[in-house]
Protein backbone atom coordinates (compact mmCIF):
# COMPACT_ATOMS: atom_id res chain seq x y z
CA UNK A 1 0.00 0.00 0.00
CA UNK A 2 1.35 3.35 -0.98
CA UNK A 3 1.98 5.87 1.75
CA UNK A 4 -0.31 8.58 0.45
CA UNK A 5 -3.32 6.28 0.20
CA UNK A 6 -5.64 7.44 2.94
CA UNK A 7 -8.71 5.36 2.17
CA UNK A 8 -8.62 2.08 0.32
CA UNK A 9 -11.93 0.41 -0.42
CA UNK A 10 -11.86 -3.22 -1.50
CA UNK A 11 -14.85 -5.11 -2.85
CA UNK A 12 -17.27 -3.26 -0.57
CA UNK A 13 -20.75 -4.79 -0.50
CA UNK A 14 -23.80 -3.69 1.44
CA UNK A 15 -27.19 -5.36 1.66
CA UNK A 16 -30.33 -3.93 3.21
CA UNK A 17 -32.35 -7.05 3.81
CA UNK A 18 -32.52 -8.79 0.46
CA UNK A 19 -31.63 -5.73 -1.57
CA UNK A 20 -27.99 -5.38 -2.47
CA UNK A 21 -27.23 -1.66 -2.60
CA UNK A 22 -23.47 -1.84 -3.06
CA UNK A 23 -22.26 -4.67 -5.26
CA UNK A 24 -18.51 -4.45 -4.94
CA UNK A 25 -16.92 -1.01 -4.74
CA UNK A 26 -13.19 -0.65 -5.30
CA UNK A 27 -11.44 2.68 -5.06
CA UNK A 28 -8.62 4.61 -3.44
CA UNK A 29 -8.64 8.10 -1.97
CA UNK A 30 -5.21 9.69 -1.73
CA UNK A 31 -4.15 12.47 0.60
CA UNK A 32 -5.17 15.89 -0.68
CA UNK A 33 -7.61 14.55 -3.22
CA UNK A 34 -11.08 15.99 -3.55
CA UNK A 35 -13.29 13.21 -4.81
CA UNK A 36 -16.81 14.00 -5.96
CA UNK A 37 -19.29 11.12 -6.00
CA UNK A 38 -22.26 11.52 -8.28
CA UNK A 39 -25.12 9.29 -9.36
CA UNK A 40 -28.89 8.97 -9.48
CA UNK A 41 -30.88 8.82 -6.27
CA UNK A 42 -30.91 5.27 -5.00
CA UNK A 43 -27.68 4.41 -6.75
CA UNK A 44 -25.94 3.75 -3.44
CA UNK A 45 -23.66 6.78 -3.36
CA UNK A 46 -24.76 7.93 0.09
CA UNK A 47 -24.56 4.38 1.43
CA UNK A 48 -21.02 4.18 0.07
CA UNK A 49 -20.07 7.37 1.90
CA UNK A 50 -21.72 6.25 5.14
CA UNK A 51 -19.78 3.00 4.99
CA UNK A 52 -16.52 4.94 5.02
CA UNK A 53 -16.94 5.83 8.70
CA UNK A 54 -19.10 2.78 9.45
CA UNK A 55 -22.36 4.63 10.01
CA UNK A 56 -23.48 1.75 7.84
CA UNK A 57 -21.83 -1.58 8.55
CA UNK A 58 -20.62 -3.13 5.30
CA UNK A 59 -21.94 -6.62 4.58
CA UNK A 60 -18.57 -7.66 3.21
CA UNK A 61 -15.35 -6.18 1.89
CA UNK A 62 -12.63 -4.07 3.42
CA UNK A 63 -12.05 -0.40 4.10
CA UNK A 64 -8.51 0.57 5.03
CA UNK A 65 -8.14 3.93 6.70
CA UNK A 66 -4.53 5.00 7.00
CA UNK A 67 -3.54 1.36 6.62
CA UNK A 68 -5.92 -0.08 9.23
CA UNK A 69 -8.87 -2.27 8.24
CA UNK A 70 -11.76 -0.53 10.02
CA UNK A 71 -14.17 -3.31 9.02
CA UNK A 72 -12.23 -5.66 11.27
CA UNK A 73 -14.36 -6.26 14.38
CA UNK A 74 -11.31 -5.80 16.59
CA UNK A 75 -10.75 -2.24 15.38
CA UNK A 76 -12.10 0.45 17.70
CA UNK A 77 -14.04 2.46 15.19
CA UNK A 78 -14.45 5.42 17.58
CA UNK A 79 -10.72 6.05 17.42
CA UNK A 80 -10.93 6.31 13.64
CA UNK A 81 -14.10 8.35 13.54
CA UNK A 82 -12.24 11.08 15.45
CA UNK A 83 -10.00 11.39 12.39
CA UNK A 84 -12.80 11.29 9.82
CA UNK A 85 -15.06 14.34 9.71
CA UNK A 86 -18.58 14.09 8.38
CA UNK A 87 -21.09 16.66 7.18
CA UNK A 88 -24.72 15.64 6.70
CA UNK A 89 -27.45 16.71 4.35
CA UNK A 90 -29.68 17.66 7.30
CA UNK A 91 -26.83 19.39 9.22
CA UNK A 92 -27.62 17.46 12.40
CA UNK A 93 -26.36 20.13 14.74
CA UNK A 94 -27.01 19.25 18.37
CA UNK A 95 -30.15 21.20 19.18
CA UNK A 96 -29.54 21.17 22.91
CA UNK A 97 -26.22 23.00 22.63
CA UNK A 98 -25.09 26.44 21.52
CA UNK A 99 -23.07 26.76 18.32
CA UNK A 100 -19.91 27.01 20.39
CA UNK A 101 -20.71 23.88 22.43
CA UNK A 102 -21.55 22.02 19.25
CA UNK A 103 -18.04 22.69 18.07
CA UNK A 104 -16.09 22.24 21.29
CA UNK A 105 -17.88 19.21 22.77
CA UNK A 106 -15.95 16.61 20.79
CA UNK A 107 -12.44 18.13 21.00
CA UNK A 108 -12.80 18.73 24.74
CA UNK A 109 -14.26 15.35 25.63
CA UNK A 110 -12.63 13.09 23.08
CA UNK A 111 -9.25 14.71 22.48
CA UNK A 112 -8.89 16.15 25.99
CA UNK A 113 -8.09 19.59 24.61
CA UNK A 114 -8.38 22.25 27.34
CA UNK A 115 -11.71 24.06 27.18
CA UNK A 116 -10.17 27.50 26.65
CA UNK A 117 -7.99 26.31 23.81
CA UNK A 118 -10.93 24.54 22.17
CA UNK A 119 -13.07 27.68 22.45
CA UNK A 120 -10.37 29.81 20.91
CA UNK A 121 -9.94 27.40 18.03
CA UNK A 122 -13.71 27.20 17.53
CA UNK A 123 -13.96 30.98 17.33
CA UNK A 124 -11.11 31.09 14.80
CA UNK A 125 -12.87 28.52 12.65
CA UNK A 126 -16.22 30.29 13.00
CA UNK A 127 -14.53 33.50 11.93
CA UNK A 128 -13.22 31.76 8.85
CA UNK A 129 -16.76 30.87 7.78
CA UNK A 130 -18.11 34.29 8.79
CA UNK A 131 -20.14 33.17 11.80
CA UNK A 132 -18.15 34.35 14.78
CA UNK A 133 -21.09 36.43 16.01
CA UNK A 134 -23.30 33.32 16.16
CA UNK A 135 -21.14 31.47 18.70
CA UNK A 136 -23.69 31.75 21.48
CA UNK A 137 -26.77 31.18 19.36
CA UNK A 138 -28.71 27.95 19.35
CA UNK A 139 -28.97 26.02 16.06
CA UNK A 140 -32.69 26.78 15.82
CA UNK A 141 -31.81 30.45 15.45
CA UNK A 142 -29.70 29.89 12.33
CA UNK A 143 -30.59 29.65 8.65
CA UNK A 144 -29.90 26.44 6.75
CA UNK A 145 -26.73 27.77 5.18
CA UNK A 146 -25.45 28.97 8.53
CA UNK A 147 -26.24 25.61 10.12
CA UNK A 148 -24.29 23.79 7.45
CA UNK A 149 -21.29 26.07 7.84
CA UNK A 150 -21.36 25.42 11.59
CA UNK A 151 -21.61 21.69 10.89
CA UNK A 152 -18.49 21.91 8.72
CA UNK A 153 -16.68 23.79 11.49
CA UNK A 154 -17.80 21.18 14.04
CA UNK A 155 -16.19 18.45 11.97
CA UNK A 156 -13.06 20.54 11.30
CA UNK A 157 -12.55 21.23 15.00
CA UNK A 158 -11.44 17.60 15.42
CA UNK A 159 -8.64 18.19 12.89
CA UNK A 160 -9.74 15.30 10.71
CA UNK A 161 -7.55 13.80 8.02
CA UNK A 162 -10.45 13.41 5.64
CA UNK A 163 -13.86 15.06 5.39
CA UNK A 164 -16.94 13.24 4.14
CA UNK A 165 -19.81 15.32 2.77
CA UNK A 166 -23.20 13.70 2.27
CA UNK A 167 -25.11 15.95 -0.14
CA UNK A 168 -24.24 19.04 1.91
CA UNK A 169 -26.27 21.47 -0.17
CA UNK A 170 -29.33 19.38 -1.07
CA UNK A 171 -31.45 20.55 1.86
CA UNK A 172 -30.63 24.23 1.39
CA UNK A 173 -32.65 26.98 -0.19
CA UNK A 174 -31.04 27.94 -3.50
CA UNK A 175 -29.73 31.29 -2.26
CA UNK A 176 -27.77 29.56 0.49
CA UNK A 177 -26.03 26.96 -1.63
CA UNK A 178 -23.30 29.40 -2.66
CA UNK A 179 -22.11 30.25 0.85
CA UNK A 180 -21.66 26.58 1.75
CA UNK A 181 -19.93 25.71 -1.52
CA UNK A 182 -17.58 28.65 -0.99
CA UNK A 183 -16.52 27.23 2.38
CA UNK A 184 -16.00 23.80 0.83
CA UNK A 185 -13.99 25.26 -2.03
CA UNK A 186 -11.85 27.09 0.47
CA UNK A 187 -11.32 23.87 2.37
CA UNK A 188 -10.35 22.01 -0.79
CA UNK A 189 -7.80 24.70 -1.66
CA UNK A 190 -6.28 24.39 1.81
CA UNK A 191 -5.37 20.80 0.92
CA UNK A 192 -8.02 18.90 2.89
CA UNK A 193 -8.80 15.43 1.63
CA UNK A 194 -12.49 15.33 0.81
CA UNK A 195 -15.10 12.86 -0.41
CA UNK A 196 -18.21 14.70 -1.50
CA UNK A 197 -21.49 13.12 -2.52
CA UNK A 198 -23.16 15.87 -4.48
CA UNK A 199 -25.65 16.96 -7.09
CA UNK A 200 -23.74 20.17 -7.72
CA UNK A 201 -22.12 19.49 -11.07
CA UNK A 202 -20.37 22.86 -11.05
CA UNK A 203 -18.70 21.92 -7.77
CA UNK A 204 -17.70 18.52 -9.09
CA UNK A 205 -16.32 20.07 -12.24
CA UNK A 206 -14.51 23.05 -10.76
CA UNK A 207 -13.35 21.96 -7.31
CA UNK A 208 -12.93 18.22 -7.30
CA UNK A 209 -9.84 16.54 -8.60
CA UNK A 210 -11.61 13.29 -9.39
CA UNK A 211 -15.17 12.20 -9.99
CA UNK A 212 -16.79 8.81 -9.35
CA UNK A 213 -20.04 7.85 -11.02
CA UNK A 214 -21.84 5.25 -8.94
CA UNK A 215 -24.67 3.42 -10.64
CA UNK A 216 -26.47 0.19 -9.81
CA UNK A 217 -24.19 -0.37 -6.83
CA UNK A 218 -20.84 -0.19 -8.59
CA UNK A 219 -18.46 2.51 -9.75
CA UNK A 220 -19.15 2.86 -13.45
CA UNK A 221 -16.68 5.64 -14.11
CA UNK A 222 -13.70 6.97 -12.16
CA UNK A 223 -11.68 9.74 -13.78
CA UNK A 224 -9.98 13.07 -13.17
CA UNK A 225 -12.78 15.61 -13.21
CA UNK A 226 -11.90 17.42 -16.43
CA UNK A 227 -11.75 14.17 -18.38
CA UNK A 228 -14.85 12.89 -16.60
CA UNK A 229 -17.01 15.70 -17.91
CA UNK A 230 -15.35 16.15 -21.31
CA UNK A 231 -15.12 12.54 -22.24
CA UNK A 232 -17.65 10.35 -20.42
CA UNK A 233 -17.70 6.74 -21.63
CA UNK A 234 -20.41 4.86 -19.78
CA UNK A 235 -23.74 5.22 -21.61
CA UNK A 236 -25.70 5.67 -18.35
CA UNK A 237 -23.30 8.42 -17.34
CA UNK A 238 -23.70 10.16 -20.70
CA UNK A 239 -27.44 10.05 -20.25
CA UNK A 240 -27.16 11.27 -16.64
CA UNK A 241 -24.85 14.15 -17.56
CA UNK A 242 -26.97 15.27 -20.47
CA UNK A 243 -29.96 15.50 -18.12
CA UNK A 244 -28.35 17.31 -15.18
CA UNK A 245 -26.13 19.59 -17.25
CA UNK A 246 -28.97 20.75 -19.45
CA UNK A 247 -30.74 21.77 -16.23
CA UNK A 248 -27.83 23.37 -14.46
CA UNK A 249 -26.19 24.86 -17.57
CA UNK B 1 -79.06 27.03 45.46
CA UNK B 2 -79.91 24.24 47.79
CA UNK B 3 -77.28 22.19 45.91
CA UNK B 4 -74.42 24.48 46.89
CA UNK B 5 -75.76 24.91 50.39
CA UNK B 6 -75.69 21.17 50.84
CA UNK B 7 -72.17 20.95 49.43
CA UNK B 8 -70.99 23.54 51.90
CA UNK B 9 -72.82 21.82 54.70
CA UNK B 10 -71.22 18.49 53.89
CA UNK B 11 -67.85 20.15 53.72
CA UNK B 12 -68.34 21.85 57.08
CA UNK B 13 -69.46 18.67 58.71
CA UNK B 14 -67.19 16.10 57.00
CA UNK B 15 -64.35 18.33 55.76
CA UNK B 16 -61.74 16.83 58.05
CA UNK B 17 -62.90 13.36 57.11
CA UNK B 18 -62.49 14.14 53.40
CA UNK B 19 -59.13 15.85 53.86
CA UNK B 20 -57.95 12.71 55.60
CA UNK B 21 -58.83 10.91 52.40
CA UNK B 22 -56.99 13.54 50.36
CA UNK B 23 -53.87 12.84 52.42
CA UNK B 24 -54.10 9.13 51.71
CA UNK B 25 -54.79 9.71 48.03
CA UNK B 26 -51.70 11.88 47.82
CA UNK B 27 -49.58 9.30 49.62
CA UNK B 28 -50.66 6.58 47.20
CA UNK B 29 -50.16 8.85 44.18
CA UNK B 30 -46.77 10.10 45.28
CA UNK B 31 -45.30 6.66 45.87
CA UNK B 32 -46.88 5.36 42.68
CA UNK B 33 -45.32 8.16 40.64
CA UNK B 34 -41.97 7.52 42.30
CA UNK B 35 -41.86 3.74 41.87
CA UNK B 36 -43.71 3.88 38.55
CA UNK B 37 -41.07 6.21 37.11
CA UNK B 38 -38.22 4.00 38.31
CA UNK B 39 -39.91 0.87 36.97
CA UNK B 40 -40.84 2.63 33.74
CA UNK B 41 -37.27 3.77 33.18
CA UNK B 42 -35.98 0.23 33.70
CA UNK B 43 -38.61 -1.20 31.35
CA UNK B 44 -37.82 1.41 28.71
CA UNK B 45 -34.11 0.57 28.90
CA UNK B 46 -34.92 -3.13 28.62
CA UNK B 47 -37.26 -2.59 25.69
CA UNK B 48 -34.73 -0.52 23.76
CA UNK B 49 -31.81 -2.73 24.67
CA UNK B 50 -30.01 -5.25 22.52
CA UNK B 51 -30.42 -8.17 24.94
CA UNK B 52 -33.32 -10.19 23.53
CA UNK B 53 -34.77 -11.93 26.65
CA UNK B 54 -35.16 -8.71 28.65
CA UNK B 55 -36.44 -6.90 25.57
CA UNK B 56 -39.13 -9.51 25.11
CA UNK B 57 -40.01 -9.47 28.78
CA UNK B 58 -40.42 -5.69 28.74
CA UNK B 59 -42.54 -5.81 25.58
CA UNK B 60 -44.80 -8.54 26.95
CA UNK B 61 -45.12 -6.85 30.34
CA UNK B 62 -46.04 -3.48 28.85
CA UNK B 63 -48.58 -4.98 26.47
CA UNK B 64 -50.20 -7.11 29.15
CA UNK B 65 -50.44 -4.42 31.81
CA UNK B 66 -51.82 -1.89 29.37
CA UNK B 67 -54.27 -4.43 28.02
CA UNK B 68 -55.89 -5.41 31.32
CA UNK B 69 -57.96 -3.34 33.79
CA UNK B 70 -56.25 -1.77 36.75
CA UNK B 71 -59.07 -3.03 38.96
CA UNK B 72 -58.31 -6.63 38.01
CA UNK B 73 -54.59 -6.08 38.62
CA UNK B 74 -55.26 -4.49 42.02
CA UNK B 75 -57.62 -7.23 43.18
CA UNK B 76 -55.30 -9.91 41.84
CA UNK B 77 -52.50 -8.55 43.97
CA UNK B 78 -54.48 -7.89 47.14
CA UNK B 79 -56.93 -10.81 47.13
CA UNK B 80 -55.32 -13.22 44.69
CA UNK B 81 -51.68 -13.42 45.71
CA UNK B 82 -52.31 -14.30 49.38
CA UNK B 83 -53.93 -17.54 48.15
CA UNK B 84 -50.52 -18.73 47.01
CA UNK B 85 -48.84 -17.49 50.14
CA UNK B 86 -47.70 -14.06 48.95
CA UNK B 87 -48.98 -11.73 51.64
CA UNK B 88 -48.29 -8.12 52.34
CA UNK B 89 -47.04 -7.71 55.92
CA UNK B 90 -48.67 -5.47 58.46
CA UNK B 91 -46.63 -3.09 60.53
CA UNK B 92 -48.03 -2.25 63.93
CA UNK B 93 -47.23 1.47 63.94
CA UNK B 94 -48.63 2.17 60.47
CA UNK B 95 -52.32 1.33 60.33
CA UNK B 96 -53.46 -0.60 57.26
CA UNK B 97 -49.90 -0.93 56.00
CA UNK B 98 -50.59 -4.11 54.04
CA UNK B 99 -53.44 -2.45 52.14
CA UNK B 100 -51.37 0.59 51.31
CA UNK B 101 -48.47 -1.56 50.22
CA UNK B 102 -50.69 -3.66 47.96
CA UNK B 103 -52.28 -0.52 46.55
CA UNK B 104 -48.97 1.17 45.85
CA UNK B 105 -47.47 -1.98 44.36
CA UNK B 106 -50.42 -2.53 42.03
CA UNK B 107 -50.58 1.10 40.97
CA UNK B 108 -46.81 1.28 40.42
CA UNK B 109 -46.73 -1.92 38.38
CA UNK B 110 -49.50 -0.44 36.27
CA UNK B 111 -48.10 3.07 35.92
CA UNK B 112 -44.61 1.71 35.13
CA UNK B 113 -45.90 0.22 31.89
CA UNK B 114 -47.29 3.56 30.76
CA UNK B 115 -44.21 5.49 31.86
CA UNK B 116 -42.00 3.04 29.94
CA UNK B 117 -43.84 3.86 26.73
CA UNK B 118 -43.64 7.58 27.44
CA UNK B 119 -39.87 7.38 27.93
CA UNK B 120 -39.29 5.09 24.98
CA UNK B 121 -41.29 7.20 22.56
CA UNK B 122 -39.67 10.36 23.93
CA UNK B 123 -36.21 9.00 23.22
CA UNK B 124 -37.10 7.54 19.85
CA UNK B 125 -38.67 10.83 18.78
CA UNK B 126 -35.20 12.42 18.83
CA UNK B 127 -34.01 12.56 15.23
CA UNK B 128 -31.65 9.69 14.39
CA UNK B 129 -29.41 12.26 12.68
CA UNK B 130 -28.45 13.58 16.12
CA UNK B 131 -27.09 10.17 17.06
CA UNK B 132 -25.32 9.77 13.75
CA UNK B 133 -23.66 13.17 14.07
CA UNK B 134 -22.39 12.36 17.56
CA UNK B 135 -21.16 8.91 16.52
CA UNK B 136 -19.43 10.35 13.45
CA UNK B 137 -17.39 12.59 15.74
CA UNK B 138 -16.22 9.54 17.69
CA UNK B 139 -18.55 9.62 20.69
CA UNK B 140 -19.42 6.25 22.17
CA UNK B 141 -23.03 5.08 22.32
CA UNK B 142 -23.32 5.94 26.04
CA UNK B 143 -21.80 9.41 25.59
CA UNK B 144 -24.13 10.08 22.68
CA UNK B 145 -27.11 9.15 24.81
CA UNK B 146 -26.02 11.27 27.76
CA UNK B 147 -24.84 14.39 25.93
CA UNK B 148 -27.14 14.60 22.96
CA UNK B 149 -30.15 12.30 22.99
CA UNK B 150 -31.40 12.40 26.60
CA UNK B 151 -31.29 16.20 27.01
CA UNK B 152 -33.49 16.45 23.94
CA UNK B 153 -35.70 13.52 24.91
CA UNK B 154 -36.48 15.11 28.29
CA UNK B 155 -38.42 17.81 26.49
CA UNK B 156 -40.63 15.20 24.86
CA UNK B 157 -40.94 13.13 28.01
CA UNK B 158 -41.74 15.73 30.65
CA UNK B 159 -45.17 16.92 29.42
CA UNK B 160 -46.37 13.35 28.85
CA UNK B 161 -45.02 12.31 32.23
CA UNK B 162 -46.96 15.18 33.79
CA UNK B 163 -50.14 13.84 32.22
CA UNK B 164 -49.33 10.44 33.67
CA UNK B 165 -48.99 11.97 37.15
CA UNK B 166 -52.41 13.53 36.78
CA UNK B 167 -53.81 10.21 35.60
CA UNK B 168 -52.33 8.45 38.62
CA UNK B 169 -54.09 10.85 41.01
CA UNK B 170 -57.43 10.16 39.34
CA UNK B 171 -56.97 6.42 38.90
CA UNK B 172 -55.86 6.02 42.51
CA UNK B 173 -59.56 6.28 43.45
CA UNK B 174 -59.73 2.59 42.59
CA UNK B 175 -57.78 1.64 45.74
CA UNK B 176 -60.90 2.39 47.77
CA UNK B 177 -62.14 -1.08 46.77
CA UNK B 178 -59.43 -2.76 48.83
CA UNK B 179 -60.31 -0.66 51.85
CA UNK B 180 -57.78 2.13 51.71
CA UNK B 181 -59.40 5.23 53.13
CA UNK B 182 -58.55 7.54 50.25
CA UNK B 183 -60.77 10.40 49.12
CA UNK B 184 -63.16 8.13 47.25
CA UNK B 185 -63.45 5.77 50.20
CA UNK B 186 -64.30 8.65 52.52
CA UNK B 187 -66.88 9.92 50.05
CA UNK B 188 -68.47 6.49 50.02
CA UNK B 189 -68.61 6.59 53.78
CA UNK B 190 -70.38 9.94 53.78
CA UNK B 191 -72.89 8.73 51.20
CA UNK B 192 -73.61 5.60 53.17
CA UNK B 193 -74.29 7.66 56.27
CA UNK B 194 -76.26 10.53 54.78
CA UNK B 195 -77.76 9.22 51.54
CA UNK B 196 -76.77 12.57 49.97
CA UNK B 197 -75.19 11.27 46.77
CA UNK B 198 -75.31 14.20 44.38
CA UNK B 199 -73.65 16.86 46.50
CA UNK B 200 -71.11 14.49 48.06
CA UNK B 201 -69.94 13.28 44.67
CA UNK B 202 -69.86 16.83 43.32
CA UNK B 203 -67.74 17.90 46.27
CA UNK B 204 -65.46 14.91 45.79
CA UNK B 205 -65.04 15.73 42.11
CA UNK B 206 -64.15 19.32 42.95
CA UNK B 207 -61.49 18.17 45.41
CA UNK B 208 -60.01 15.75 42.83
CA UNK B 209 -60.00 18.54 40.29
CA UNK B 210 -58.13 20.88 42.63
CA UNK B 211 -55.45 18.20 43.05
CA UNK B 212 -55.06 17.43 39.35
CA UNK B 213 -55.24 21.05 38.22
CA UNK B 214 -52.60 22.11 40.74
CA UNK B 215 -50.36 19.26 39.62
CA UNK B 216 -50.64 20.05 35.94
CA UNK B 217 -49.99 23.77 36.59
CA UNK B 218 -46.90 22.94 38.63
CA UNK B 219 -45.61 20.67 35.87
CA UNK B 220 -46.08 23.22 33.12
CA UNK B 221 -44.28 25.73 35.32
CA UNK B 222 -41.36 23.31 35.64
CA UNK B 223 -41.40 22.79 31.89
CA UNK B 224 -41.13 26.50 31.23
CA UNK B 225 -38.30 26.82 33.72
CA UNK B 226 -36.41 24.02 31.98
CA UNK B 227 -36.85 25.33 28.46
CA UNK B 228 -35.67 28.83 29.36
CA UNK B 229 -33.07 29.89 26.79
CA UNK B 230 -33.05 26.56 25.04
CA UNK B 231 -35.17 25.96 22.03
Amino acid sequence: MEKNELLVVQDLKKNFGKVQVLKGINTVVRKGEVVAVIGLSGSGKSTFLRCLNLLETPTSGHIFFDGVDICDKKTDVNQHRKRIGMVFQQFNLFYNMTVLKNITAAPVRLKKIPEQQAVQRALELLDRVGLKDKANSYPSELSGGQKQRVAIVRALAMDPEVMLFDEPTSALDPEMVGEVLAVMKNLAESGMTMVVVTHEMSFARQVSSRVLFIDEGIIKEDKPSREFFENPEDPRLKDFLSKVLSLQG
Amino acid sequence: MIFFERMVKIFMKYGGFLLNGVGNTLIIALFTVLFGTVLGTLLAIMKMGRFTPTRWFACAYIEFIRGTPLMVQLMFIFYGLPMIGIEFPDISFIPNFSRFLAGIVAMSLNSGAYVAEIIRSGIQAVDVGQTEAARSLGFKHSETLRLVVLPQAIKNILPALGNEFVTVIKESSIVSIIGISDLMYQANGIMAGTFIYLETLALTAVIYFIMTFTTSRLISLAERKMSNGKK
